[in-house]
């Protein structure tokens, strides 16, 4: 218990994360490109391509783990922020901050990639199906994160109502999930994506799982990276103009 | 005219450096396209059916939201009262606030309208025509909007008094657009009489909105 | 009132072109005297009228450029005759006449509510007299106030998001475009005066107060106008940064420039005009000459 805190509290300070993260960085990134490159050889040149949907199958390879990183990048900003508001944890704002945009990206990759599936197979590029419409819901939400926190000048503030915000989210997407699916089957039966999925697919799927979260941590670590910098160098320009004030004073008395 | 040019410049590069705005108005013409399926049930047919209707209010909504602050933060922070001093009249001043306005807001939000015709089963081929009418009707929802910010600068829930304000003025704009969609989907080709109409009341405005906010502004500052 | 004096205007402006047809015998001298009456003409009516319904015909590039330090400026005065200002129901400035001449410093006194604010909003044309006129000299008259004019309010004018340079240049393009030194040239002038050179490329948000007040005072000097209107310039300002306004104030009036101040505070101005404002004077307050003015009753 004793070293697990002192793990934390070394990982809380930022110089320490940005030397860790300095250290990992290039591998996650490595084993990500090598993750996906094969996990991609295997889809075009030996998964046999689906004996319903033919080669349009091959989106899934991208569609489903952009689903999945959808669903990870809003649990990595609830967790955050949980940490931030619980524990002030002065690493989690940076966590919740730079995961929202690589979230937001991944589950519109996932919208994106789901409506290209969808033309052949429904006719056209969008169906008011419950997942694409819950999909579509935790989109927004991750828009309300940013949006929110982009509108607030106090950066500390901004943090904590937007920690707020994705605490009440977590909160209310079961719910939203529940009636999404209520709703669209009141209107239709739902399309069958449930079907079980073969070895011969199951493996480049799960390569291409691995390779597309070890891609999201990477710019998840790069992306906190940045942000300790950026809070830095506003530090240090705060610090320069309080000290050119007082230079002036002084120079002009 | 070099003024004009150079507060052009500077809103649009305020616009960019404060992005928030327009993601907001953007994000919010999404929900609001998204909220309608929910509401009527996911019949593609219906759906395909009202989208031009829909796509067309919600454009003007999500252009509404973004009004208030066409003239809110020059007012706050003083640079309005220099403007009213400098050599150039304060009607070009404010066609050039409508102008950077319709540039950073009524562009991005037609160009978003085919995306969102995807989601309502909009007829591809009407594609061309959505976004035609709908950048041909922008410059009227910027310009006409820049009065009633310019009205309810110093209101008290001004938003909300400026969507009373500004909506009713926004008619003819979203009549004329539905219907030169309507023409397009008949398949007639080239500019039809409603599209004419359309680029004439934007002209209109852009002529004559500018004196009314102007006035309006310069009642304010007195 | 206004509306016979209008009149009359119009009707000299008809007979004055009509004369300069018969004396010059050409239509040129015919339209050139008819248009600078026109505009003369309008210029007045857009002053007088609060709704500001007219629509600025004149072309804005046809403008005279203003000049600096030229032989013009040596004979600027601009005067107030009787000039009445009511706020709501309330006389702010009831029948003030004042004088201020190219080269002099005019510092308004008085007490909170005697209308400093007020005066100097009215001569930026922000506010429409209730009676009285607000005129510049004889060569002059076609040119508004307003247009002459720096206004130094109480808000600085400066964008959070831009930095402290691209504020500065905004200012130079928007209110300087005619004249002759570089944007750039001004644009470092201005901010090495104010001690600002080093912030230049910084966010103007992330400044201090007094830097902001400062950056909004660099204003003045990225571009040239024969007037200022300062209303408190030196709120929110050090000692050190009011001896810079100071200096700043001095080389403006040595340029046969014309200020006109609301201040507290002297300024460093070896002669300062007052004139104080306000309900009746107690017994010698202020220093210097003070120029008779018309309080609220």
């Amino acid at each position: 218990m004793k070293s697990m805190q002192t793990l934390t509290q070394r990982l809380a300070n930022p110089t320490r994360f940005m030397e860790l993260s300095r250290a990992i960085l290039p591998w996650i990134a490595a084993g990500a490109a090598l993750f996906i490159a094969y996990a991609m050889y295997l889809v075009f040149f030996v998964a046999p391509p689906d004996y319903q949907q033919g080669e349009t199958v091959k989106i899934m390879y991208i569609h489903v783990p952009s689903a999945w990183l959808a669903l990870m990048g809003y649990s990595i900003i609830a967790l955050s922020s949980f940490g931030l508001l619980v524990f002030r944890h002065p690493l989690a704002d940076v966590s919740a901050k730079a995961a929202a945009p690589i979230g937001a990206a991944f589950t519109l990759a996932a919208l994106i990639t789901g409506s290209l599936w969808g033309k052949p197979m429904w006719g056209t590029y969008w169906v008011w199906d419950a997942r694409l419409t819950s999909v579509l819901i935790l989109f927004f939400l991750y828009l309300g994160l940013i949006a929110l926190r982009s509108s607030l000048e106090d950066e500390a503030l901004a943090g904590k109502l937007t920690a707020v915000l994705a605490l009440v989210g977590v909160a209310i997407l079961p719910i939203i999930k529940f009636s999404v699916d209520w709703w669209n089957t009141l209107h239709q039966p739902s399309t069958g994506f449930t079907s079980s999925v073969d070895p011969s697919m199951r493996t480049p799927l799960l390569l291409s799982a691995i390779g597309f979260t070890l891609l999201f941590i990477a710019l998840h670590l790069k992306g906190m990276q940045n942000e300790i910098l950026r809070r830095r160098v506003k530090t240090l320009r705060l610090a320069e103009i309080e000290r050119g004030d007082r230079a002036f004073s002084e120079r002009v008395e | 005219m070099t003024g004009f040019w150079a507060l052009l410049k500077r809103d649009l590069t305020l616009a960019v450096r404060e992005g928030s705005a327009l993601g907001t108005a953007l994000g919010f013409y999404l929900v609001v396209v998204a909220m309608l399926p929910l509401g009527l049930g996911p019949d593609l047919k219906l759906l395909s059916r009202i989208a031009p209707g829909v796509l067309w209010i919600a454009l003007l909504l999500a252009a509404l939201l973004s009004l208030p602050r066409m003239f809110e933060a020059d007012h706050e922070d003083g640079s309005l009262e220099v403007m009213a001093t400098a050599p150039l009249p304060l009607e070009l001043a404010v066609a050039a606030k409508a102008l950077a306005h319709w540039i950073s807001t009524g562009i991005p939000l037609a160009l978003m309208a085919p995306v969102l015709g995807l989601m309502l089963n909009l007829d591809i081929t009407l594609t061309p025509a959505l976004v035609g009418t709908m950048l041909a009707g922008t410059p009227a929802i910027s310009f006409l909007g820049s009065v009633g910010a310019a009205l309810t600068l110093k209101a008290r829930r001004g938003g909300l008094l400026l969507a009373l304000l500004v909506l009713p003025l926004y008619i003819p704009t979203l009549i004329f657009g539905i219907s030169a969609i309507g023409f397009a989907s008949l398949g007639q080709d080239g500019l039809s009489a409603s599209l004419l109409i359309l680029l004439a009341i934007s002209v209109a405005s852009v002529a004559a909105a500018p004196l009314a906010s102007a006035a309006a502004l310069r009642l304010q500052m007195s | 009132m206004f509306r016979a004096d209008r009149n009359e205007k119009f009707l000299a402006a008809l007979r004055l072109a009509g004369r300069a047809q018969q004396d010059a015998g050409g239509p040129d001298a015919f339209f050139a005297v008819a248009k600078r009456e026109a505009s003369q003409l309008y210029r007045r009516l857009k002053s007088r009228t609060s709704t500001a319904v007219l629509v600025n015909f004149a072309n804005p590039l046809c403008r005279r450029p203003i000049r600096a330090g030229s032989s013009w400026v040596d004979r600027l005065f601009l005067h107030a005759d009787n000039l009445t200002v009511e706020r709501g129901t309330r006389t702010v400035i009831s029948a003030l006449s004042f004088t201020a001449k190219a080269g002099e410093a005019l510092l308004l006194v008085g007490p909170n509510g005697a209308g400093k604010t007020t005066l100097i909003r009215t001569l930026a044309g922000f506010i429409t007299p209730a009676a009285g006129t607000i005129s510049l000299n004889a060569e002059f008259t076609d040119q508004d106030v307003a247009e002459a004019c720096h206004y130094v309010g109480h808000l600085t004018g400066i964008k959070a998001n831009l930095t402290a340079e691209q504020n500065l240049v905004f200012w130079a393009e928007y209110l300087g475009a005619r004249e002759s030194t570089p944007i750039e040239d001004r644009v470092h002038d201005a901010l090495s005066h104010f001690g600002l050179s080093q912030l230049a490329d910084y966010p103007a948000g992330l400044l201090s107060a007094g830097q902001k007040r400062r950056l909004g005072l660099a204003r003045l000097s990225v571009a040239h106008r024969p007037i200022w209107l300062l209303d408190e310039p030196t709120v929110s300002l050090d000692a050190a940064s009011t001896d810079l306004l100071a200096k700043l104030i001095r080389k403006h009036l040595a340029n046969n420039g014309l200020v006109i101040a609301a201040t507290h505070l002297p300024l460093g101005l070896e002669d300062p005009t007052y004139l104080r404002l306000g309900p009746a004077p107690s017994t010698g307050a202020a220093p210097g000459d003070t120029l008779s003015g018309g309080g609220a009753p």
